[in-house]
């Protein structure tokens, strides 16, 4: 199992990636976003968090530009599985991956905590391990995290069971922390090879650290 | 020539920085203020002279990078 993780100028979630994956036996290798290709093992490719281009303009609006995204593009059309983490997920939108965009969240302020989410659709590789409605604790850290998408597209997000995860409290009521279009916190594209999320499943691979919730999540990569 | 790109968020896309302001007009008891909405305006200094070419120049700025057509509109100024 070889996943490619993504850095781009003001990536800085490329080395927690890095070690979630080989924690769980993954092989890594971090790709400059000058690289106009993508290694040919490549199993998974992850667009990391962060700050990429320091978020100028619109959170990963330049990115999308980046001379690797070519490779990422190609690679996603051909059923190669892509995760984009945060940031990522803010670039796979702008890269018009994933569809819907991230806003500015409602309350304006920067939110870094622990948060709960219920697993909406597990018929994906990505939520495979865990059952709908289970409750998983994974910190989020975002300034721009509030999902936005129209109605049209709302509704075929649920047609289509793309909908991967929604912000909830403990207990799997909705508790809305950004404003995200009915409490969406992550989704994938139509084929199910593409996913987002806002929330940081590689930074919660250590009980003694919050919560290690986030192995039951990227392990379904790796026996996919 | 001079291209000025208002970008905004559409309208029914909720503009929680346009209500934050609002908020804070409202508080300075700057009354009769119906709705705000925040945007950025993005200026451009052009080489183009022909303004039909730069028209058509600029949207296709705003359509791949200015504006997130998705959540955003954008207005074209040449001066």
């Amino acid at each position: 199992m070889k996943v490619s993780i993504l850095q781009f100028p003001g990536t800085n979630c490329e080395y927690d990636t890095q070690y979630a994956f080989e924690q769980l036996g993954a092989s890594t290798e971090i790709i400059w976003h000058k690289s106009e290709s993508i290694p040919a093992d490549t199993n998974l490719l992850v667009v990391a968090g962060g700050f990429s281009y320091g978020d100028y303009l619109r959170s990963g609006a330049i990115a999308k530009f980046s001379p690797v995204m070519k490779a990422v593009t190609a690679y996603a059309n051909k059923g190669g599985k892509v995760l984009g983490i945060c940031n990522g997920f803010q670039v796979l939108t702008e890269a018009g991956l994933l569809p819907g965009a991230l806003k500015r969240n409602d309350g304006l302020h920067f939110i870094s905590k622990h948060h709960s989410l219920k697993v909406e659709n597990n018929d994906n590789i990505f939520l495979e391990k865990l059952n709908n409605g289970d409750i998983v604790n994974i910190p989020i850290a975002h300034h721009d995290g509030n999902y936005f998408i129209d109605a049209d597209g709302l509704k075929e997000l649920e047609d289509n069971n793309q909908i991967l995860l929604r912000y909830t409290d403990k207990n799997g009521k909705i508790k809305n922390p950004n404003g995200s279009v009915d409490s969406i916190a992550g989704v994938c594209n139509k084929e199910k090879n593409v996913f987002g999320l806002m929330p940081h499943p590689e930074r919660a691979m250590e009980s003694i650290l919050g919560s290690d919730d986030g192995i039951a999540m990227l392990e379904g990569f790796l026996e996919a | 020539m001079k291209a000025i790109i208002n970008v905004s968020l559409k309208a029914g896309v909720l503009d929680s920085q346009g209500k934050a302001v609002h908020h804070a007009l409202d508080s300075l008891h700057f009354n009769g203020v119906d709705d705000v909405r925040v945007g950025k305006q993005i200026i451009l200094k052009l080489k183009e002279t022909d303004k039909d070419k730069a028209m058509k120049n600029v949207t296709q700025m705003c359509e791949d990078l200015l504006a997130n057509t998705v959540i955003e509109d954008y207005e074209i100024e040449l001066v």
